[in-house]
C-alpha cells in the first residue's frame, strides 16, 4: 500500500515537471559549425517553400552560404526580444513595411545602403524599376501581398457574397467567420464596410471616435469570429467548414485552390493590398552573409522565382514580366495577383507611415477588445 | 546546556548531544546541496529577478536622464518649464538620430496609450526644425522649443503628455500593479477605475478562478467513482483500470489536446455522429470547441489524472469492512457513503483537488488552443506581455498576483481543512 502511494505521488510529481515543460517550441537555432549559415526567418507553410525554391536555394548555390528556414507569425516581438537580450540567431527576417520601419526607429534593425540593390534583368536601374515606396531606410521590398475574404463553393451554396460589406452582414449570411487575431487590415476592413470613403480612413482611424467606430462595427460579428494566428490556418478554417468566409492572405488561398483543389473563391472587392519587406536584424553576427542574401533576394529573378509559387506580386516592374505560369501546375499566375487591374477595382494601400506609428497602439487596443 | 548536565569527576567532558549529531547532520544537508543550488539557480533566482520587474523600470528615466531632472518640481498643471522643453527636445533629437527613441516610446506608450505616436511624429518633424533653425542660426533655447513643439503637436501644450513622460520615469512603481488591476492615476494624482474598454485584467482573474473552481468539481464528480471503483476492483482489473487513467497521462498534453480539436469541431466526429442518428441537424451543429465548453472539456480530461490517483490511493487504504459494517447496522448505502467512507477520503479529495485548483489557474496551452476567445484565462494574458507585447513589468505584476492568489488560497484551506489533513496514500 505504501509503495503504491509512493509510485502514485512520482507519478503526478513527474507529469507535472512534464506538464511545465510541455512549452511552445523556440526557433531553429543556427547551422552546424563549420559551415556558413544564415537564419532567414518566414511565415512557414506555402509561402516558406515558395521563397526557398525562388530565391534561397540559388543563394546556397551562388555562394555556398546555407540557408535555415525558420517558421514566425510576423511582428516585431521576438526581434526586439533577440536585440535587447543580445541574442540574436535570426537574420534576415519578412516583415511589412510598417513593422521594418518601426523596428529601425527603434535600432532593431540593421540600415540597408540602398546602393547594393541590384539593376534589372535588362540593365534596368533600381530606383526606377521597384515599385513606388517599397524599399526604406531598413527594408527591401521583395513582394506585395493583399489581405482578401474567401469562401468554400461546397460549404456556402446560396447566393455568393460580392462585395466587403457581405463578410459584416450576419443576416444575409449567417455563419462563422475568421479573422486572423490582429489588428492589421481588418480594422480598414471594417471602417470600408462601415462606409467611411478610403482616403479618410486612417484619418478617422486616428481619432478616438473613429476607434469607437471600429470597435463597434467588429462588435457587430465578435461573436461569430474564429480568430486565427497563423495564415495556412484560414484555408483549413475553410476547408473543415468551420467557418463560413474567412479573412486570409490571398496567396494562401491561391494555394489551396491550385495544389488542393479546393473549391475557394476569394473576393476582391476591398481588399487591403500591403507591402513586404526583408530586413535584417540588428547586431547579427553575420552581417556580411545576410546583406548578400537581401541583395540576391533583390534582384527580379528571385522575386520572379516565388511569384511562380504563390500568388503574391513582385516589387519590381521587371520581375512582372518574368512571371507567367505556376511552376508545378502550369496554372496562370496573374488572374490571381492581387495587383492585376481586374482584381483591383476596389482596393485600398495599407499606410505604412500611420501602421509605423500607431501599430503597437493598436495591438493594445485590439487585444483588450478582445479580452472583453 | 543547562546546570543540570555538569560533567561527571574523572570523566572527560562529553560534547553536548548536539554537537555530537552536527557532524552527520551537516553531511546529510550536504547531499541535498545539488537540489537547493539547483532551485535556486532555476526557480528562485529567476522568480525573484522577473518579480523584481514588476515594481521596477528604469528603462526611461536612464534613456532621459535631463528631462526626468526638469520635470522634478514640475506640479503637474498646465505645461513644465521651458528647461523641460528645452530638455526633452534635446534628447528626443539625440534619440531619434542614433535611432533608439522607438523603444522609449514603446515605453512611455505603457503608461497613456498614443504616446508612442505622439512622439515618434513630433520627433520626426523636431529633427527637421533643429535642422532648420541651426542653418538659419536661430538659438534653440526652451522658448523655441515650446513653441515649436505646440505648433507641431497641439498636446505638448496640455499637461497629459508630460504626465505620462514623468510617470514613465519613475524607476520604482506601482503602476504595472495598478493596471493589472484595471486601475490608474487620475489627473489630480489619486487612484481611478481605469476607462471601461480597458478593464480587461480583474475580469480574467474572475474568469479564471471560477473556471479552475468549475473543472476541479467536475473532475471531483467524475473522478470520485471511477477512483473507487479502481480502489475496489480485484488487483488484475485494478491494474488494467489503472493504466487506462494512466495512458493520456503518458501522452504529450498537445497531443491530448488537438485531438479534442478533432472530435468536437463543427464538422468533427462527435457533430457528425449527432447529425447521423438525427438529434440535431446539419445546420444546428454544435459549437464545443474555441469557446468556453471547449476550454472546461479539454481541461477537464487533461486533469483528471491528478485527481484520480490521489484519490485512488487513498481509497486503497480504507478497509472495505468499515461500509459492510456501517451496512449492516442499519446504515443505507447513501448514508454509508457520506458518513462513513466520504470522511476517510477527505484527505485525498483535499489533495487531489488543491492539486487540480492550482495546476487549473496557470493553464496556459490548452485554454490557447480549444478556448477560442472566450476560454483565455489569465494565464494567456501572462505569456501575451511576455511574448508578444514584451511588457515584462505587467507580465510580471500579473503572475505576482497569481501567485499571491494561490498562496492566499493554500493559507486559508490550511485553516480550514488543516495541511496535514492532505494525503496521497
Amino acid at each position: 500500500m505504501r509503495s503504491s502511494g509512493v509510485i502514485v505521488v512520482s507519478v503526478v510529481l513527474v507529469a507535472g515537471c512534464r506538464l511545465a515543460a510541455d512549452s511552445p517550441p523556440g526557433a531553429a537555432p543556427g547551422g552546424e559549425a563549420g559551415e556558413r549559415s544564415i537564419t532567414a526567418v518566414s511565415y512557414g507553410g506555402s509561402y516558406a517553400r515558395a521563397v526557398v525554391r525562388g530565391y534561397h536555394e540559388s543563394f546556397t548555390e551562388a555562394t555556398g552560404v546555407q540557408v535555415d528556414l525558420a517558421d514566425f507569425q510576423g511582428g516585431l516581438a521576438q526581434v526586439r526580444a533577440q536585440v535587447e537580450a543580445g541574442a540574436v540567431h535570426w537574420d534576415v527576417v519578412d516583415l511589412s513595411v510598417a513593422e521594418t520601419v518601426s523596428g529601425c526607429d527603434e535600432g532593431v534593425l540593421e540600415l540597408i545602403d540602398p546602393s547594393i540593390l541590384p539593376a534589372g534583368p535588362n540593365g534596368e536601374l533600381p530606383e526606377d524599376d521597384f515599385l513606388p515606396e517599397m524599399n526604406t531606410e531598413c527594408g527591401v521590398g521583395n513582394l506585395l501581398f493583399s489581405s482578401i475574404f474567401a469562401y468554400n463553393r461546397e460549404v456556402l451554396t446560396g447566393p455568393p457574397p460580392t462585395r466587403l460589406a457581405d463578410f459584416f452582414d450576419l443576416e444575409r449570411f449567417p455563419g462563422r467567420r475568421g479573422v486572423r487575431r490582429s489588428p492589421e487590415a481588418i480594422l480598414e476592413m471594417a471602417l470600408m464596410a462601415d462606409g467611411v470613403p478610403k482616403d479618410r480612413l486612417y484619418d478617422v482611424l486616428s481619432t478616438p471616435e473613429g476607434l469607437e467606430r471600429v470597435f463597434r462595427k467588429l462588435d457587430t460579428i465578435k461573436d461569430q469570429v474564429v480568430w486565427w494566428d497563423t495564415s495556412a490556418q484560414a484555408p483549413q478554417l475553410l476547408a473543415d467548414g468551420e467557418v463560413l468566409m474567412t479573412m486570409a492572405a490571398n496567396g494562401r488561398i491561391f494555394n489551396a485552390q491550385v495544389l488542393e483543389g479546393q473549391p475557394f473563391v476569394i473576393v476582391w472587392d476591398g481588399q487591403v493590398l500591403n507591402r513586404g519587406q526583408l530586413a535584417i536584424v540588428a547586431g547579427t553576427p553575420r552581417l556580411d552573409d545576410a546583406m548578400r542574401f537581401v541583395q540576391h533576394a533583390a534582384r527580379a529573378e528571385s522575386m520572379a522565382g516565388v511569384g511562380r509559387y504563390i500568388a503574391y506580386s513582385p516589387a519590381r516592374y521587371s520581375a512582372e514580366a518574368l512571371i507567367d505560369r505556376h511552376f508545378e501546375t502550369g496554372t496562370e499566375m496573374w488572374p490571381h495577383m492581387p495587383t492585376n487591374p481586374a482584381n483591383m477595382k476596389n482596393y485600398l494601400m495599407t499606410d505604412w507611415r500611420w501602421w509605423a506609428d500607431h501599430g503597437d497602439e493598436m495591438l493594445e487596443r485590439f487585444t483588450a477588445w478582445l479580452a472583453r | 546546556m543547562t546546570s543540570q548536565e555538569s560533567p561527571s569527576v574523572g570523566q572527560p567532558p562529553a560534547r553536548p548531544l548536539w554537537r555530537r549529531a552536527l557532524g552527520p547532520r551537516l553531511r546529510a544537508a550536504g547531499l541535498a546541496l545539488p537540489l537547493v543550488a539547483f532551485v535556486s539557480v532555476t526557480f528562485l533566482g529567476p522568480m525573484l529577478s522577473l518579480l523584481t520587474k514588476s515594481f521596477h523600470d528604469p528603462e526611461v528615466a536612464d534613456a532621459l536622464p535631463e528631462t526626468m531632472a526638469a520635470l522634478r518640481g514640475w506640479d503637474g498643471q498646465g505645461t513644465p518649464s521651458d528647461e523641460a522643453f528645452a530638455a526633452v527636445a534635446r534628447e528626443f533629437v539625440a534619440a531619434r538620430t542614433e535611432r533608439n527613441l522607438g523603444r522609449t516610446a514603446n515605453r512611455v506608450n505603457r503608461v497613456a496609450s498614443g504616446m508612442r505616436s505622439t512622439i515618434m511624429g513630433s520627433s520626426r518633424e523636431m529633427v527637421d526644425a533643429a535642422a532648420a533653425a541651426q542653418a538659419a542660426g536661430v538659438e534653440m533655447d526652451g522658448a523655441f522649443w515650446r513653441e515649436t513643439m505646440i505648433a507641431i503637436d497641439s498636446r505638448w501644450g496640455g499637461p497629459e503628455p508630460w504626465r505620462a513622460l514623468e510617470a514613465a520615469g519613475q524607476r520604482l512603481t506601482a503602476r504595472h500593479y495598478l493596471k493589472a488591476l484595471d486601475f490608474e492615476r487620475g489627473p489630480d494624482g489619486g487612484y481611478q477605475r481605469a476607462p471601461e474598454v480597458w478593464r480587461i485584467y480583474v475580469p480574467l482573474f474572475w474568469r479564471t478562478f471560477l473556471v479552475s473552481l468549475g473543472v476541479t468539481l467536475l473532475c471531483l464528480v467524475i473522478g470520485y467513482p471511477v477512483a473507487h471503483m479502481i480502489a475496489n476492483s480485484p488487483p488484475k482489473r485494478a491494474n488494467v483500470l489503472l493504466l487506462l487513467v494512466l495512458l493520456p497521462f503518458w501522452t504529450s498534453l498537445l497531443v491530448r489536446t488537438t485531438s479534442w480539436i478533432v472530435l468536437l469541431q463543427n464538422q468533427g466526429i462527435v457533430n457528425d455522429f449527432l447529425v447521423a442518428i438525427g438529434l440535431i441537424g446539419d445546420e444546428g451543429r454544435i459549437a464545443m470547441i474555441y469557446n468556453m465548453t471547449g476550454t472546461f472539456i479539454a481541461m477537464t480530461h487533461v486533469l483528471l489524472p491528478f485527481l484520480v490517483l490521489p484519490l485512488y490511493s487513498v481509497m486503497r487504504s480504507v478497509p472495505p469492512a468499515y461500509m459492510n459494517a456501517a451496512v449492516s447496522l442499519g446504515a443505507t448505502p447513501f448514508q454509508a457513503l457520506r458518513r462513513v467512507y466520504w470522511p476517510q477520503t477527505l484527505p485525498g479529495v483535499g489533495a487531489g483537488c488543491l492539486l487540480t485548483f492550482i495546476l487549473a489557474i496557470g493553464y496556459y496551452i490548452t485554454p490557447a488552443l480549444v478556448g477560442g476567445q472566450s476560454g483565455q484565462l489569465i494565464s494567456n494574458m501572462i505569456a501575451y506581455h511576455v511574448q508578444t507585447s514584451l511588457n515584462w513589468g505587467l507580465a510580471a505584476a500579473l503572475a505576482a498576483l497569481l501567485l499571491g492568489g494561490v498562496t492566499l488560497l493554500y493559507v486559508v484551506y490550511d485553516r480550514l481543512v488543516g495541511i496535514d489533513r492532505i494525503g496521497l496514500g
